[in-house]
């Protein structure tokens, strides 16, 4: 059936002697779904529909007889409610490709889905990295970060500046675990030393009995392997607990733009964590920013924002360049194939296993006093250079690639 | 004898003392609950709602007024006290004859409608909101560092709790309060006025909630679903300490606060069910709570 579309719309093509491609049902359909009202909602939520528009608008979509459609949902961070949505999505309003999809227990329930369906993937939101290890699919792309390049990133800088026993405050689900597991591995790897973790439930308000066990281990650092209201809570409540001035550290795993805005520069600033974009490296970057803010309340894009723009703009020229849709499989391979390219990210790759290659950046958060204005919060400690950034495919443990 | 439980001594008075200062924020809340309930008949499902707005007016005081922590702990309250009388003449007035249910659906409504509206004015990730200058830092009680911000927080919020009981309990006012309830038509034939005091009970629980909002604002995230994820805990506490009863409330309140403490040690991955495990059990032997007067 596919193919016959496929054979049809090369047939049309053909004969028209023009560029036009037939998609299925006409229309290619992207479903950003995420966080639309809950924790995640400043980091994903609207913001992402607002940076797959703006892919859709710069890639020229309609200059180019491609007719491209965006439709948003919230899965409030439940797996079930994720599945159900894209579930419908899929078979009943036939969208063609999934986007963003925060919070990795939903991300890898979605995953197992679009597999099964043969749709396309393309996660710039959840960081287990298990999307590209033992749950790597052909139909998905993990595009933005993950908890390994995280863990490598912040990790190791620590360790590398005397930070070498660690503590763990982890988001009791598959995001916290997998970013507390590759975290503990590098720190390991490095010479340092894991002396203990607690797990709280997700999302939780108090972590001052967290935080008090934390203090009572006596080491050195302490890893928030959570996300974003949990951290800007324990970030702030360390900092009532005089956790900073009692000699340990904190190391915000994951942390985002709208996490330092909510904090406020006198209690985040100092804080180190990697990130794989930010508004303020370049003029690319800053034109996108301000644009986007006009578009989103006001409120700048995030690393995550940024990954849903470069993933849209590579997903509509790989499908440009197959001329069809219909195979979710086809689409992903002619995406791995070709080189990605987009004024945010820059040049880069996607590799066998579905990881889309870029360097990551180590950022410090400004003193309040360095700041000069509402959103200027970061300077950059480092550049990891993109092969270096993510796990070495041999390490994941992917299906895809073993042979 | 504590170190057979894994756990030394000193982290377990630590965790004792942190478990009293979130219990007091439960305390606080379910107390407003309580009045509410006891007075009105009404389950308010908007006391999260209103604990969140008494949070984003200190935090409104300080940006746009320039008015610190002090004044929020006076003005909000009583701004959202206002704000919770206007709803009371609106809308619950006509509601205390009905079923419990049509009370307890439009207080839900209503908050979804608050949070949604401040949800899309200023976003998820919260504003930020600093301990008052007189209260930073800390002192090391010898077990543990206790936050000078969090000792004011028990010892502000078990005063509030106390004075209300009193009021209730041991007062003419508090007779008059409680004699309406019972009989409404037999005390204003005595010349009192019982709507009047019925709304102004409703603005004063309110209150209570926005003042629990303003304390919990220097430390928690000053956020549209701060309260929702508060609130179910806190009708749990309300539940378990038998509903209407003020000193159950209470005594619920800091009770569980502790319970809750001691999980996020022993078991931290339970500490957000505990609450409810505890609630089953009280309700399966004592359907009408600890302190309940009976069913």
């Amino acid at each position: 059936m596919h193919r016959m579309i496929s054979l049809t719309a090369l047939a049309v093509a053909l004969g028209c002697g023009s560029a036009q491609a037939q998609y299925t049902d006409g229309t290619i359909k992207i479903g950003v779904m995420n966080d639309m009202s809950g924790t995640y909602k400043d980091l994903s939520g609207p913001g992402s529909v607002v940076a797959a528009k703006m892919a859709v608008e710069d890639f020229g979509a309609a200059a180019k007889g491609m007719k491209v459609e965006i439709v948003g949902a919230d899965h409030q961070n439940k797996p079930d409610v994720g599945s159900n949505v894209v579930r419908a999505w899929i078979d009943t309003d036939k969208v063609d490709v999934i986007v963003d999809v925060p919070t990795s227990s939903v991300a890898l329930a979605v995953n197992e889905i679009v597999r099964e369906k043969n749709k396309v993937f393309l996660v710039s939101g959840a960081a287990a990295s298990d999307l590209t290890g033992e749950k790597c699919s052909p139909n998905t792309i993990h595009w933005t970060y993950d908890t390994w390049a995280l863990a490598n990133g912040t990790g190791k800088a620590i360790v590398k500046t005397g930070g070498d026993t660690w503590f763990f405050l982890t988001a009791n689900y598959a995001f916290g675990l997998a970013l507390e597991r590759d975290t503990a591995a590098v720190v390991t790897k490095n010479g340092g030393k894991v002396l203990g973790q607690v797990r709280h439930p997700f999302p939780a308000t108090d972590f001052s009995s967290f935080l008090l066990q934390a203090q009572a281990s006596k080491a050195k650092i302490i890893g928030l392997a959570n996300a974003g209201a949990d951290t800007t809570n324990a970030i702030k409540q360390a900092a009532e607990f005089g956790i900073v001035q009692g000699g340990q550290s904190l190391a915000g795993l994951l942390v985002f733009l709208t996490d330092v805005k909510a904090l406020g520069l006198p209690i985040a600033q100092g804080l180190i964590f990697t990130e794989a974009w930010y508004w303020d490296m370049n003029d690319a970057n800053r034109e996108f920013a301000k644009k986007f803010a006009a578009q989103n309340g006001g409120v700048y894009p995030s690393m995550i924002h940024a990954g849903v723009y470069s993933a849209v703009m590579h997903y509509l020229k790989a499908v440009e360049a197959l001329k069809s849709d219909a195979d979710g499989k086809a689409v992903v391979a002619k995406m791995k194939e070709m080189p990605t390219d987009d004024k945010l990210l820059g040049k880069g790759t996607v590799r066998a296993d579905g990881r889309k290659i870029h360097p990551m950046y180590l950022f410090e958060v400004k003193k309040p006093a360095e700041s000069k204005g509402p959103w200027d919060l970061y300077k950059l400690r480092a550049t990891i250079p993109a092969d270096e950034a993510f796990r070495p495919m041999s390490e994941g443990g992917c299906p895809l690639v073993k042979s | 004898m504590f170190d057979m439980l894994g756990i030394s001594s000193q982290a377990l008075f630590g965790q004792l003392l942190i478990g009293l200062i979130n219990g007091s924020f439960y305390a606080l809340l379910s107390l407003g609950l309580a009045v509410i309930f006891g007075m009105l008949n009404i389950i308010n499902f908007t006391h999260g709602a209103q604990y969140m707005l008494g949070a984003f007016a200190a935090y409104f005081l300080l940006e746009y007024a320039g008015l610190g922590y002090w004044w929020a702990l006076i003005i909000a309250p009583l701004a959202v006290g206002v704000t919770g009388i206007i709803i009371e003449r609106l809308f619950l007035q006509w509601l205390y004859k009905l079923d419990h249910l049509y009370g307890l659906l439009l207080t839900f409504g209503l908050a979804l409608m608050i949070e949604g509206t401040f949800r899309n004015f200023f976003g998820s990730s919260g504003l930020p909101y600093s301990v008052p200058p007189e209260l930073t830092g800390g002192r090391n009680l010898g077990f543990m560092f206790l936050p000078n911000y969090r000792g004011w927080v028990v010892v502000f919020s078990l005063a509030v709790c106390l004075t209300t009981w009193f009021v209730i309990e041991r007062t003419k006012l508090g007779a008059y309060l409680r004699a309406a309830t019972e009989n409404p038509t037999l005390v204003r034939a005595f010349g009192i006025n019982v709507p009047r005091m019925i709304t102004l009970t409703y603005g004063f629980g309110v209150a209570l909630a926005a003042l629990a909002g303003v304390m919990a604002a220097p430390i928690y995230s000053v956020s549209p679903q701060m309260g929702s994820n508060l609130i179910i805990v806190v009708f749990a506490v309300v539940v378990i300490g038998g509903m209407g009863s003020i000193m159950g409330a209470i005594i619920t309140g800091f009770g569980l606060g502790v319970i809750e403490g001691l999980t996020k040690v022993f078991f931290p991955e339970a500490s957000n069910t505990v609450v409810f495990i505890v609630m089953a059990i009280v309700l399966l032997i004592r359907p009408a709570g600890l302190f309940g007067r009976g069913a």
